[in-house]
């Protein structure tokens, strides 16, 4: 059983959607209810399997614990493992699927596929945080598009259509770009083992291409593959654009899952492969990665600020957020990597339960737009007291999991670049202007819309739903060596590792 | 203790806040304003019994990454132990207050419960706030300094129907995150130099980062400066200093125990305590500190200039605060911090007294604020005006010259302003300035309010478009003043006593006799007179060694670099450090200074708290002369010749709506700043992201979208799984063909 343990997590919820694909039939209310039921039992047995290996799993170990391999279908191999960076995105997808699917308990529409959907994408999700093998990795990042492409596209809004290909329009060319980068790897290490390539040296010396000085040579050449990849799922800016798109028209479940556990990938995938494997590319690229992150804090905040629909308005936020997660990781020290990482995690906390706070007045008033809403507080005190919370947390105030990312993000970039770090600063500053502003018009003020004067409180349910995050959000802004102590080593022995590697007199690598 | 103390408020907030529904409105009142008298009792236990060595009590982990450490813990020395006062007095008297002022209010619909959550938000702020005077590290604080924002935020914008109440308390959360930034900045600063963020860290390491040069944005700068200066723009913020100041008049929206505790005396002299706790920072940054007294002393003459024709009671008393605090900023810039702290401690006892006494006023007259709607009411409000007197008395600093005499105000204004003068003449002048404008508005509002004929019948008309009123819910009140219950007037008496009598007890440990005050704030004493005449070096070194000793358990970093790598062993003993003058100052401080009392002196005027005391003795008279003067202008305006102040309006038009308009900072930064911003958001949004990022990446796919929109046009949701199986389709060939390629092994 234990060594097979990440193999039962990760397919258990595929396991279960063959089930309901299978053997579920018609589309009645008993039927809706037992796909519903089956799939939030399967979420959550999947989180309580996904704990013992977070009970087993020892911080002090930096390598690949859990690993498994074995021969695969064409002569692939099959390899999976979880170390200090990856496993604590294991549990934020496991963690994070129950409340989705219970999320949706209202949904009507195709309920059997919905669920089918949501338990492939999670199997797909986990597979991208513990494979360790390249072909692995890439069928995982790229099959996970799929289920995401159709939650948008059949459950989604109005331009669901526009939304579903604009998102994988972006995020597919990026990846077409990583899989010639990973053959080139291929080509170069002669394995698809992440972790013998994580060992391997890529060459660094700078080389001329087609008239362009290429300092750092084929480590950046294969950084900008990945990076086109990963910037996009970020998203970075400016290729950022999509997001909003896809947040506005997915279904709740939906942008709660792609702000909460999709756009980790991209920072999952900079940590896993830019980093360590091509240590001379990340720091060749650094700068230019640090003031995209700096610009995309500033300019999404910004335009966070104009934004009338509610979504928009948060998913703006979002990546704003992830520009912090970007400077912490190329900030390459201990206090920004860690602090990406934790920002990752709460901003999947936090997002995820923004978007779900949208969901709470979208089902009952189906609308997005800001200026339908107003003195909510009135009659709805309790959602008052949960959006209270989160736009806090959103805010990053201390006590909350949001300031410890952006607090320790801000002092890792601090000692490479002090521009940077002064730009991506005023994002405290505007974020509190757009999410307070936001708050205001929706909830306080006095209740003069006449639709809304009937509108309830939570229920039980939603309230439920609430409650997890709202503890992980305090608990990890109060306590946060719960996860410092787990990626705390193997963070410290990437950044060491990535100086290492990095040759000593800046000046030689010019020189080359 | 200490513990107690912290988390009594948290407490009753969290069973007040959550529980009310189950316990009742009532019991969760009693129960937070019960705990907070206990904190307050206890903290003036610690206070009165403390003994000046600085402990340190750790409660939980925190933040740890790499060589960042930090805990929950608590610091406690004589520093934490006067805002512990400060803190939790005020605000047990305002939650007693509160029982009274909130009983009824017509903001709110028959049956509406607000009274707990009234409360709650009373008891978070407090437990905040004590995070941010008990803190060990300057994260910390700077949780402490973001909760009271927080809770500042939630209690302005108590009064949630009211479009200026939410206004006012977004711009109150936005402009100190303006500070905040600032703050932050600094910290990461620190953190870069020292390598950690511990108070005695950065403190052990201050003196080497006076010789250190830090790259910051464009240019180099000395290290200990420039982080001086960037913690000084968080303090910026929270004390409403000048440019910062602009959402302390609007956060007089909030409920008035709100503006008593919170915008008087304990959140705004945040900024206070934090350059008071930085002091053995501060006192390697000479610059730094000249900064702030420049700033502190033009904001207290700002502010008294706007309060000079404000006409809302409590925008008067608002502007106020601000001056007051640059008073104290004023003291912190040259040097004497206990001073700054004495002012800090008087205030916080007059000013509160002051709000709780506008709020009787305002509850008396059922909510009016118009002070031209006021007149004649110290016959009908006796009580409440005799409180207001000593308070008016305790503001403009009246006391007996040359003496150590007379109401708190006196005795630490003063103290300011002898200090500012062997500092620095511009602040001398201004702060002089200042204490005449003080006394003006002060005896300007006592008039208004309580002499003179009753204007309230008189002023109906105005009743309903009058811009500082708050709306009346039911109508069927009497206009007749009335005095308000003793729950509201048992604070106040309280307060008049520390009104009357703080500046006389605390005197001389704050001020008076620097032995005494070394000993009260665990300093060495060796550290000041002739020993430290070598210079500004040796008693860093004295410190130094003598200090090595007791260095607290623990809390040095595990690194070798940082603090200890700068050869410096440990933070200077006590609360605050007190450095000598350095040979220029000296030289110049001495020509200030009356020379026959420096001859007759026992000690020689080498540090800041000697040669205040031997300053000439108009310098000592000044501010007593300004207030005389003060008070017969306001005196002849008023009461003698009401007519005068509508002509010199009228004559001075544009000096006058300059004033009344705050020298017009809200207007200009709307057009500088929000619009702006606004306008740039939108512009990003429709231009960037939509033409030219859109534009391109579509334009660069071919003109691709415009065939998804056709395609859009008529799809229906079965052609979705056509294009899903087109996807998997393309990923199995992909990966086919790089298995063939060479995958295969």
């Amino acid at each position: 059983m234990e060594n097979q343990l990440l193999s039962i997590i990760t397919f258990l919820p595929l396991v279960a959607a063959l089930i309901l694909a299978l053997f579920l039939r018609g589309d009645d209310v008993a039927a809706r209810n037992g796909a519903k039921w089956l799939a939030l039992f399967t979420t959550s047995a999947t989180f309580v399997i996904s704990l013992f290996v977070l009970l087993r799993f020892d911080p002090s170990n930096t390598g690949f614990q859990f690993v498994e391999e074995r021969q695969w279908i064409l002569g692939l191999t099959y390899k999976m493992g979880v170390d200090g960076i990856s496993i604590l995105f294991v549990m934020l997808t496991t963690f994070l699927m129950p409340i989705t699917i219970w999320s949706c308990w209202n949904v009507e529409h195709r309920v059997k596929e919905y669920m089918i959907a949501f338990l492939v994408l999670e199997t797909l999700m986990l597979g991208v945080f513990m494979a360790l093998d390249l072909v692995l990795f890439y069928l995982f990042f790229e099959a996970g598009l799929i289920p995401m492409f159709l939650i948008i596209g059949i459950w989604g809004g109005k331009d669901r259509i526009y939304a579903a290909f604009k998102f994988f329009l972006y995020t597919f060319l990026g990846s077409v770009l990583m899989l010639v980068a990973m053959i080139a790897m291929y080509m170069d290490a002669g394995t698809t083992d992440i972790v013998k390539l994580l060992t391997h040296n890529f060459g660094s010396e700078t080389f001329s291409l087609l008239g362009i000085h290429v300092v750092g040579g084929l480590q950046t050449l294969l950084f900008l593959a990945f990076f086109a990849s990963f910037a996009v799922k970020m998203p970075m800016w400016p290729v950022h654009t999509w997001l909003p798109d896809a947040h506005v028209q997915a279904p709740t479940a939906g942008s709660v899952v792609l702000a909460a556990i999709l756009l980790k990938m991209g920072g999952y995938g900079f940590l896993r492969f830019s980093l360590p494997m091509f240590p001379v590319g990340s720091d060749v690229m650094a700068p230019l990665v640090l003031w995209l992150s700096a610009i995309a804090i500033v300019y999404t905040s910004l335009v966070a600020l104009a934004q009338t629909d509610m979504k928009k308005l948060i998913a703006y936020s979002s990546v704003a957020h992830m520009g912090y997660v970007t400077m912490g990781i190329f900030a390459a020290n201990q206090q920004g990597v860690d602090g990406a990482i934790f920002q990752m995690l709460s901003h999947g906390f936090i997002s995820g339960a923004l978007f779900l706070c949208v969901g709470v007045i979208y089902d009952r008033m189906h609308t997005r737009e800001i200026d339908a809403y107003g003195g909510l507080v009135n009659r709805m005190p309790a959602y008052a007291l949960v959006f209270m919370f989160f736009t806090m947390a959103n805010v990053g105030l201390p006590g909350t999991s949001g300031f410890i990312g952006e607090f320790l993000t801000l002092v890792g970039v601090f000692q490479v670049n002090t521009w940077v770090a002064a730009v991506a600063t005023t994002g405290v500053i505007l974020s509190a202007a757009y999410a307070l502003w936001l708050y205001r018009r929706v909830v306080f003020g006095d209740l003069i819309k006449e639709a809304l004067k009937s509108i309830t409180d939570m229920d039980r349910r939603e309230k439920a739903i609430f409650a997890p995050l709202i503890a992980m959000t305090l608990i990890l802004g109060v306590y946060p060596s719960l996860v410092t102590d787990i990626i705390g080593p193997s963070v410290a022995a990437l950044v060491s590792d990535y100086h290492a590697a990095l040759p000593a007199d800046p000046a030689a690598l010019a020189m080359h | 203790m200490a513990t107690i103390i912290l988390f009594a408020p948290l407490i009753g907030a969290i069973i007040c806040g959550f529980g009310w529904r189950l316990i009742g409105e009532k019991a969760g009142q009693v129960i937070t304003t019960s705990l907070v008298f206990l904190a307050a009792a206890l903290s003036w236990w610690i206070f009165l019994t403390f003994d000046g060595e600085t402990q340190r009590i750790v409660i939980l982990r925190w933040i740890e990454s790499g060589t960042l450490g930090s805990e929950w813990a608590i610091r406690l020395d004589r520093l934490t132990a006067i805002m512990l006062v400060v803190v939790n007095s005020v605000s047990a008297l305002v939650h007693l207050y509160s029982f009274g002022y909130m009983a009824h209010d017509e903001n709110w619909h028959e049956g509406e419960h607000y009274k707990a959550r009234f409360f709650a938000y009373l008891s978070f702020f407090t437990f905040a706030m004590l995070t941010l005077v008990t803190a060990d590290n300057l994260v910390q604080m700077f949780f402490g300094w973001e909760g009271v924002g927080v809770a500042s935020y939630l209690l302005i914008g108590f009064y949630y129907r009211k479009p200026s109440a939410n206004a006012a308390a977004i711009k109150a959360f936005v402009v100190n995150r303006v500070g905040d930034f600032g703050f932050a900045l600094g910290i990461m600063a620190l953190f870069f130099l020292t390598d950690s963020i511990r108070f005695d860290d950065v403190f052990a390491a201050a003196p080497s980062l006076a010789e250190t040069n830090l790259t910051f944005l464009w240019s180099e700068w000395n290290a200990a400066n420039l982080v001086g200066v960037l913690l000084f723009i968080g303090a910026m913020g929270k004390s409403a200093q000048l440019i910062l100041h602009t959402w302390l008049p609007d956060a007089m929206e909030g409920p008035t125990p709100v503006s008593a505790l919170i915008h008087a005396a304990t959140m705004v002299t945040a900024g206070v305590f934090l350059v008071c706790r930085m002091s053995p920072l501060y006192e390697y940054a000479p610059q730094a500190t000249a900064f702030i007294t420049v700033l502190g002393a033009t904001t207290a003459f700002f502010a008294a200039t706007v309060g000079l024709v404000q006409n809302d009671i409590k925008r008067v008393i608002a502007y106020s605060t601000c001056s007051q605090l640059g008073y104290m900023f004023v003291a912190a810039g040259v040097g004497v911090y206990p001073v700054a702290m004495f002012h800090l401690f008087t205030h916080a006892f007059f000013k509160a007294m002051l709000f709780l006494g506008a709020g009787s006023v305002i509850h008396a007259t059922h909510h009016e604020q118009d002070m031209r709607n006021y007149g004649g009411l110290r016959k009908k409000i006796p009580l409440t005006f005799w409180a207001m007197m000593i308070g008016t008395l305790a503001i403009t600093g009246v006391g007996i010259p040359l003496t150590h005499y007379g109401f708190a105000g006196f005795l630490s204004k003063d103290a300011v302003i002898e200090s500012a003068y062997v500092g620095s003449s511009y602040a001398f002048w201004l702060l002089v300035i200042a204490a005449c404008f003080t006394s003006f508005y002060s005896w300007r509002l006592m008039f208004m309010t309580f002499y003179g004929e009753s204007r309230a019948h008189g002023h109906a008309q105005d009743h309903h478009n009058g811009a500082v009123h708050e709306t009346h819910g039911h109508d069927d009140h009497h206009h007749e003043p009335h005095e308000s219950p003793l729950v509201m007037l048992i604070p106040l008496g309280v307060l008049a006593l520390g009104a009357v009598f703080s500046g006389m007890i605390w005197y001389k440990v704050f001020f008076g006799d620097e032995t005494a005050l070394r000993n009260w704030f665990g300093m060495e004493v060796a550290a000041h007179g002739d020993t430290a005449a070598h210079g500004a070096e040796a008693p860093a070194e004295a410190h130094g060694d003598a200090a090595a000793a007791d260095t607290e358990g623990g809390t040095m970093p595990a690194t070798d670099h940082g603090a200890a790598a700068h050869g410096i062993a440990a933070a200077p003993k006590g609360a605050l450090l007190m450095l000598p003058f350095t040979p220029e100052e000296q030289a110049l401080v001495d020509s200030r200074l009356d020379a026959a009392k420096v001859a007759k002196a026992e000690h020689a005027p080498t540090t800041m708290i000697n040669a205040a005391h031997l300053v000439p003795a108009w310098v000592k008279v000044s501010p007593f002369v300004a207030m005389l003067i003060g008070f017969a202008v306001a005196w002849l305006f008023y009461i003698r010749r009401p007519d005068l102040p509508g002509r010199l309006a009228a004559q001075q038009r544009p000096l006058y709506l300059f004033l009344l308009n705050k020298w017009y900072f809200d207007e200009l930064y709307d057009w500088v700043f929000v619009r702006p911003a606004k306008w740039l958001g939108s512009f990003l949004w429709r231009r960037g992201d939509g033409a030219v990022i859109d534009g391109t990446i579509n334009g660069v796919a071919m003109g691709i979208i415009p065939f998804f929109t056709r395609l859009a046009g008529r799809a229906q949701s079965g052609y979705l799984f056509h294009y899903a199986f087109a996807m998997v389709l393309g990923i199995v060939i992909l990966v086919t063909w790089m298995t063939l390629f060479g995958g295969a092994k």
